[in-house]
């Protein structure tokens, strides 16, 4: 069942509510913690020495090594440790992760760890770039792992066992670990909660609890499996899913849920007022001998049926009673003894009851699925969204998934067209053209809609009249009475089928670009047509037959409305039918074969939705008139749904428009709730607080209207007991005043007011607070950059008396290269002298800059040294080479300066040109790999360049 | 719910309804399905937990798997040893993810380890390229897919490391009104 349109609210299901979490959410904040705590002492334990970086230089390596299978990987820069460091301290780090996060992470970590176990340890498996702050995982060593994951898994278990049993269960079901890994965790957990009970030697009784517990479980889960077989059209709907995607499915969910509805209606007025009825003795009296010709009635519902239980004259104004034969008449007898049934109460009640939980159920169902679809925040994030939950995973058939393939493509393409379009400007005649297109669209649809609308007015008064005269002459055939009867529902039904494909000509006509704007146009004048329509039945019936019954010779009113309301369900069932036969299929044979198209008809998802909207306000409006209506649409219901089904296997195929089901579905709801609903409410109530029912038949006889049934009631309970006299003035005050419902109904629009007046102001503020996110992501990335190169100057200022001379050491060698290159060729002595040259002259460096630089002198002093000794070889250089590829990273700094040695050198040998290339061939090598490090690298590197070409 | 169970021991169902959003029917009705792979591999008799596992290729051709574009993702991601061997715990554990009970955080998970293509936990451009080849199929021109990569990810990429986390994609799903109805396989 989809949660979205199902209305059993299961509270199992319930796992998204804030207030849901909040219960768990507590446990498992010490578990976010303890993980945070892990990171800082990851990262606080680590010393600020060499192991620290030669760590760094592993992962490095490792990176480089995976370098051609990893592209993506050079795309960011590569940050010191000390900026990782913040990094995975930042407080938005750690805090926004969510539990599902920690706990699938040490999922993951078990998993890895398991699998380490199974193959040899490779280096591959860690996550090579994950992010800084669970990079501390990748180092640690097998056993200390395991032992890690051990105490994580009790930490888990006690977490788990902290809540209560319905808590667990639904935490470990949402738990994104493996399932043998939650088997496991759930029988630690039960262990260890049967360890403590033993262990506290529990008495007899609350061993008596556990096992009704446990019994209580049993049969919990009985229920809940008993629920679930008993989910209707369970495979049906998967196939249909499965077949035509998640539109058609839509449609076939409002069609369940309407169903449950008139399931609901049926029970209350079948229970409350049907049985009762049916068990008492109805007045015989009443019954007049009828013909049973069942051909027409059972079109009509007039003849046999008219004086039945399906109709609001069959039933009776008396209170049953068990035990004493008292009936009390509207005329004020009261029967205090005995279980009394007040029957013009119950109606009033039952009636006003339904309607009130119908109410309350599709506001609420409204409300979340208004929820669900309209997050309050839709600004960006479209194709994201489009990319990664367009993909239907129901749809299995072939057909469909290629259809639904093209479907998303086309979809991107227009998302991609929109954001590289930038407001694409129609010429002002063009404009001019559509706006006139579209406005003749409109005027053709008002126009064809007024007509139909005063086609129906004039026609129900011309048949209104002809009955009049019909019943006055009282001479001509029953049979054609009777027939004439159904010219009205004729007549509206085919206006029902016939408009709705004359407005989807006109909208092909206007050539809408949206499809979704097509779909809202064609829902919102069908929607016009239908309201209207029926607005004009409505006044027939409550405007013409009910203050005039006597004109019709009518005994009951009602009951004829009841009748007439059967009759255009009836009637709108039918037309169904035909458009699905001669509509779908016989219109899908002449496409095939007569015009060879291959294509099958689309399933109309807005259309058909419509119509089951117009058939349940029909259902509603009739359940005062007709308690039994509910049933029959019941029935049709039940019909339509195979019938649609087997159509739509047959004829027709997925739709290649974009849906957006969700939004779709919030529509339908919303559609259901406000016009139709909302309009059969006001007609029942009119009906109920202003005209007077007919006073020959139904409960309410005697009475000048329908409302007065629970007046009276008041009246004569205070009349018995005067404690309760307070009950009647507050009725009377309450209810009967106009004015306090007025103000009921305005306090009632100031509070939705208020409330989309807050919704507005929080989707203002989540703007902002978007702005203000991005800014700071903006801001964050600004910083760490700026860190990044305050640590670099920091580490050049530095003196580092193990490693950091070396990476200063290459600054100060390029720099010496730059000037050796132009002034001294042979001497490899004078370098110190070059040094201290250079620094003077070209850079303007700080004096604490050409301080360390006469710190490191020495240390080059050494290395010329070592080099001029090797430098007859150059086998020795590539030997160099190799090592520091092979080592850390730090040693590659060392790497470029034996580089610019052997650049000095080539000059000094003058060598011939073979050899240079293979030293310029090392070089480059080198520059990949430095490459994002430091600027003064690349600065050697285009020296070299010039080198080589001299 | 009355007859005979000798497939599982009370136990185990108890354990299984805990532990996934399955009824014990469902859970009988999996062992049928997933029986029904590999009947010569599969006993019929798991009461004692027999260590058996469905090659994906196996898997992968259930109807309601075969025609998915992500299947051997899915199958993988469900999967203990990541290569898409499924023992019949994996095999529940799948389909209770995809199924409509799951929570919608649940669901993001594995949404994730099934984009994630090269399992480096983030979304990069390339997973992204792999999802819209998948998702299209010929539709799309290379350079509409390459700009579609980098608008989605431009759009989802919060922290602005140019690849998406889990956060990331968390918070860009929360968004998606659609997501719960679409990532959902009836069985």
């Amino acid at each position: 069942m989809d949660g979205r349109v199902s209305f059993d609210a299961d509270p199992v299901i319930d796992f998204e509510s804030p207030a849901d979490e909040d219960g768990v959410h507590d446990s498992f904040s010490q578990l976010i913690q303890e993980q945070c705590h892990d990171l800082h002492d990851v990262i606080e334990m680590t010393p600020l020495d060499l192991e620290e970086d030669s760590r760094d230089d592993v992962e490095c390596l490792e990176a480089d090594s995976d370098a051609p299978q990893q592209t993506d990987h050079l795309i960011g820069e590569r940050w010191s440790s000390d900026t990782l460091k913040v990094l995975s301290s930042m407080p938005s780090r750690t805090i926004g992760r969510s539990r599902g996060a920690i706990i699938s992470q040490y999922c993951n970590r078990t998993m890895q760890l398991r699998r380490r176990r199974q193959s040899r340890p490779s280096i591959q498996h860690f996550p090579r770039s994950a992010r800084p702050s669970i990079r501390g995982y990748g180092v640690e060593t097998d056993a200390a792992g395991f032992e890690e994951e051990e105490n994580k898994r009790d930490r888990l278990v006690n977490n788990l066992q902290n809540l209560s049993d319905s808590d667990r269960v639904r935490m470990l079901r949402a738990m994104p670990l493996s399932l043998s890994e939650k088997k496991e965790l759930r029988m630690l957990v039960l262990n260890k909660a049967e360890h403590s009970v033993s262990q506290n030697q529990i008495p007899c009784c609350s061993q008596l609890k556990y096992y009704i517990i446990i019994a209580l479980r049993h049969g919990w889960y009985g229920w809940l499996s008993f629920l679930s077989s008993l989910q209707l059209w369970q495979t049906a709907l998967k196939c249909v899913g499965g077949r035509f995607g998640t539109g058609v499915l839509s449609y076939f969910i409002f069609l369940r849920t309407l169903l449950f509805f008139n399931v609901f209606l049926f029970l209350v007025t079948g229970l409350l007022l049907v049985v009762p009825q049916a068990i008492t003795h109805p007045d015989q009296d009443q019954n007049i001998t009828v013909r049973s010709s069942w051909g027409l009635e059972v079109l009509t519902g007039a003849g046999y049926f008219s004086h039945s239980l399906l109709y609001y004259g069959y039933y009776n104004n008396q209170t049953l009673q068990t035990g004493h034969s008292c009936s009390a008449s509207g005329n004020g007898t009261s029967c205090s003894s005995g279980l009394s049934y007040n029957m013009p109460l119950v109606y009033f009640f039952t009636i006003g009851a339904a309607f009130f939980i119908t109410c309350i159920i599709l506001v609420y169902s409204m409300s979340k699925s208004f929820g669900q679809s309209f997050r309050i925040d839709k600004s960006k994030g479209l194709l994201a969204i489009k990319v990664f939950s367009s993909w239907d995973f129901k749809v299995i058939k072939k057909s469909s998934v290629r259809l639904q393939r093209a479907n998303i493509g086309t979809q991107l393409k227009e998302l991609v067209a929109e954001v590289n379009r930038q407001e694409q400007k129609f010429p002002v005649l063009q404009r001019l053209f559509r706006l006139f297109i579209h406005m003749l669209a409109w005027i053709m649809c008002l126009g064809s809609t007024l007509a139909c609308v005063l086609a129906v007015y004039y026609f129900s008064e011309h048949m209104h009249g002809d009955l009049r005269n019909r019943t006055q002459a009282a001479s001509s055939d029953p049979l054609l009475k009777e027939a004439s009867l159904l010219a009205v529902p004729v007549v509206v039904s085919s206006i029902n089928l016939l408009l709705p494909g004359f407005f989807n000509v006109v909208a092909w006509m206007e050539k809408y670009d949206s499809p979704s704007m097509l779909n809202y146009i064609s829902i919102s004048r069908n929607l016009l047509l239908k309201v209207s329509v029926l607005g004009v039945l409505c006044y027939h019936w409550l405007g013409r037959v009910a203050t005039d019954p006597q004109s019709l010779g009518l005994e009951c009113w009602e009951s004829f409305v009841g009748q007439e309301l059967y009759r255009f369900l009836l009637m709108d069932f039918i037309f169904m039918l035909l458009d699905t036969f001669f509509g779908e299929f016989l219109w899908r044979v002449f496409s095939q074969k007569a015009l060879k198209r291959k294509r099958k008809p689309v399933f109309d998802i807005a259309r058909n939705v419509l119509e089951l909207i117009y058939g349940q306000t029909l259902a509603w409006l009739g359940v005062l008139f007709s308690p039994l209506l509910p049933a029959v649409q019941i029935i049709k219901l039940l019909f339509l749904f195979y019938m649609k089904k087997v159509s739509l296997k047959m004829n027709c195929q997925a739709s290649g428009k974009p849906w957006r089901a969700c939004q779709m579905t919030t529509i339908f709801i919303t559609l259901l709730c406000f016009p139709a609903f909302l309009g059969a409410t006001v007609c029942v109530t009119y009906t109920m607080w202003s005209i007077t029912p007919s006073a020959g038949c139904g409960p309410f006889r005697g009475l000048k209207n329908m409302f007065q049934a629970g007046k009276r009631w008041v009246h004569r309970l205070a009349a018995v007991n005067p404690d309760l006299h307070w009950l009647a003035s507050a009725h009377s005050y309450l209810v009967e005043n106009p004015l306090f419902l007025f103000l009921c109904a305005g306090i009632f629009l100031i509070m939705i007011y208020f409330h989309s007046q807050v919704v507005d102001g929080q989707r203002k503020i989540i703007e902002l607070l978007q702005e203000q996110i991005e800014n700071e992501g903006e801001d964050k990335k600004f910083l760490i950059t700026r860190l990044q190169h305050i640590h670099e100057r920091k580490r050049r200022v530095t003196p580092r008396p193990v490693k950091g001379a070396s990476e200063v050491h290459t600054h100060t060698l390029s720099h010496t290269h730059t000037h050796t290159h132009a002034h001294t060729l042979s001497h490899a002595h004078t370098h110190t002298h070059t040094h201290t040259h250079t620094h003077t002259h070209s850079h303007t460096h700080t004096h604490t800059h050409t301080h360390t630089h006469t710190h490191t002198l020495s240390h080059t002093h050494t290395h010329t040294h070592t080099h001029t000794l090797s430098h007859t070889h150059t086998h020795t250089h590539t030997h160099t080479h190799s090592l520091t590829h092979t080592h850390t990273h730090t040693h590659t700094h060392t790497h470029t300066h034996t580089h610019t040695h052997t650049h000095t050198h080539t000059h000094t040998l003058s060598h011939t040109h073979t050899h240079t290339l293979t030293h310029t061939h090392t070089h480059t090598h080198t520059h990949t790999h430095t490459h994002t490090h430091t600027l003064t690298h690349t600065h050697t590197h285009t020296h070299t360049h010039t080198h080589t070409h001299t | 719910m009355g007859n005979k169970q000798t497939i599982f021991t009370d136990e185990q169902l108890d354990a299984y309804q805990d532990c996934t959003f399955f009824t014990r029917k469902e859970i009988l009705r999996l062992h049928g399905r997933y029986h029904e792979l590999a009947p010569h591999l599969v006993p019929m008799d798991y009461t004692n937990d027999p260590d058996v596992k469905v090659p994906l290729a196996l898997i992968v051709n259930m109807p309601e798997l075969k025609e998915n574009p992500f299947r051997n993702r899915i199958v993988e991601s469900f999967s203990e040893d990541g290569q898409g061997n499924l023992s019949f715990n994996d095999f529940v554990d799948m389909f209770s993810v995809l199924s409509e009970m799951a929570p919608r955080e649940l669901k993001a998970i594995y949404a994730f380890k099934i984009y994630d293509f090269n399992v480096d936990n983030y979304i990069c451009k390339e997973d992204l390229e792999k999802t819209l080849n998948r998702l299209t199929k010929e539709e799309l021109t290379p350079e509409e897919v390459n700009l579609v990569c980098e608008k989605a990810i431009e759009e989802a990429d919060l922290d602005g490391d140019n690849k998406l986390s889990f956060a990331d994609f968390e918070n860009m799903i929360s968004r998606a009104p659609d997501f719960l109805s679409t990532f959902h396989i009836r069985i």
